[in-house]
């Protein structure tokens, strides 16, 4: 793990990285571009923040699909006035979790955010998020190597995308 | 300039509880300013925090995390009075980095 934090070098790793993979793109003749890659990993999910429908932005990010489970406790407000700012937590019971993530599914993006939950972390993240409109939130709990998901509906009064 | 970074990292012993309320404006290149033109986005992409030499929690986000961005966890193995690392990185490449003292 890397201890830079500037914003040079940093940078420089993230364009030589995408240099890689573009070269090994068009190294493999232009395969259909599948970034499976485990939330784990150390490189920001690019991909999985560009897709636009909620199990798209799952699949990129974790490259396999989440069973619902009454061990997550979603909150999120029934009916946020301000969809700008929406408080949303989310804890497990759930043993060896590694990641949690927040997905809106109206949103123009559906992933919103993705944490990594290393060895001794609790398994435990209140946020805030903005909503486009009414719509679910769904969080992803990833433990020992399976998907977890829990979802809630909020009402949004005012959308929190402008238009 | 005053950190961006605000931070409440406090012990009960056994668990660290850390409030961060970072100043970003997160614009998510949807809105438009008072001329009408689009904000090009602008958010907060990696959020780090480091205690004693180990990431205890980092954060991918995108443009639908709030501005002002307020996040709350809890982690196990550190005491009062240890370092808790926080820095962060945005699509422009800006960035910051603070450190605060565990209460």
């Amino acid at each position: 793990m890397t201890t830079t934090t500037g914003p040079g070098p940093l940078a420089t790793r993230r364009l030589i990285l995408q240099g890689a993979a573009s070269v090994a793109l068009i190294g493999l003749g232009n395969l259909p571009f599948a970034p499976v890659r485990a939330a784990a990993n150390d490189k920001y999910p690019e991909e999985a923040f560009k897709q636009k429908s909620e199990a798209d932005a799952i699949k990129a990010l974790y490259g396999k699909t989440a069973e619902p489970s009454d061990k997550i406790k979603l909150d999120a407000p029934e009916i946020a006035e301000n969809g700008g700012v929406v408080p949303i937590s989310v804890t497990t019971t759930l043993d060896k979790v590694t990641s949690i993530s927040f997905f809106v599914a109206e949103n123009p993006s559906a992933l919103a955010a993705s944490y990594k939950i290393p060895d001794g972390t609790v398994p435990s993240v209140a946020n805030r998020l903005k909503m486009a409109k009414t719509t679910n939130v769904t969080a992803i709990v990833e433990a020992d190597g399976k998907l977890y998901s829990a979802t809630k509906e909020v009402k949004v009064t005012v959308g929190g995308c402008g238009g | 300039m005053a950190s961006s970074i605000r931070v409440r990292a406090t012990s009960n012993g056994d668990i660290t509880e850390v409030q961060v309320l970072i100043q970003h404006p997160m614009d998510n290149g949807f809105m438009k300013d008072a001329k009408g033109e689009l904000i090009p986005a602008h958010f907060i992409q990696e959020l780090k925090f480091e205690c004693n030499g180990k990431d205890v929690f980092v954060a991918d986000w995108g443009t639908a995390v709030s501005k002002d961005p307020y996040v709350k966890f809890s982690f196990k193995g550190a005491k009062k009075g240890d370092d808790l690392k926080i820095s962060w990185t945005d699509n422009k490449g800006g960035s910051d980095t603070t450190t605060a003292k565990i209460a």
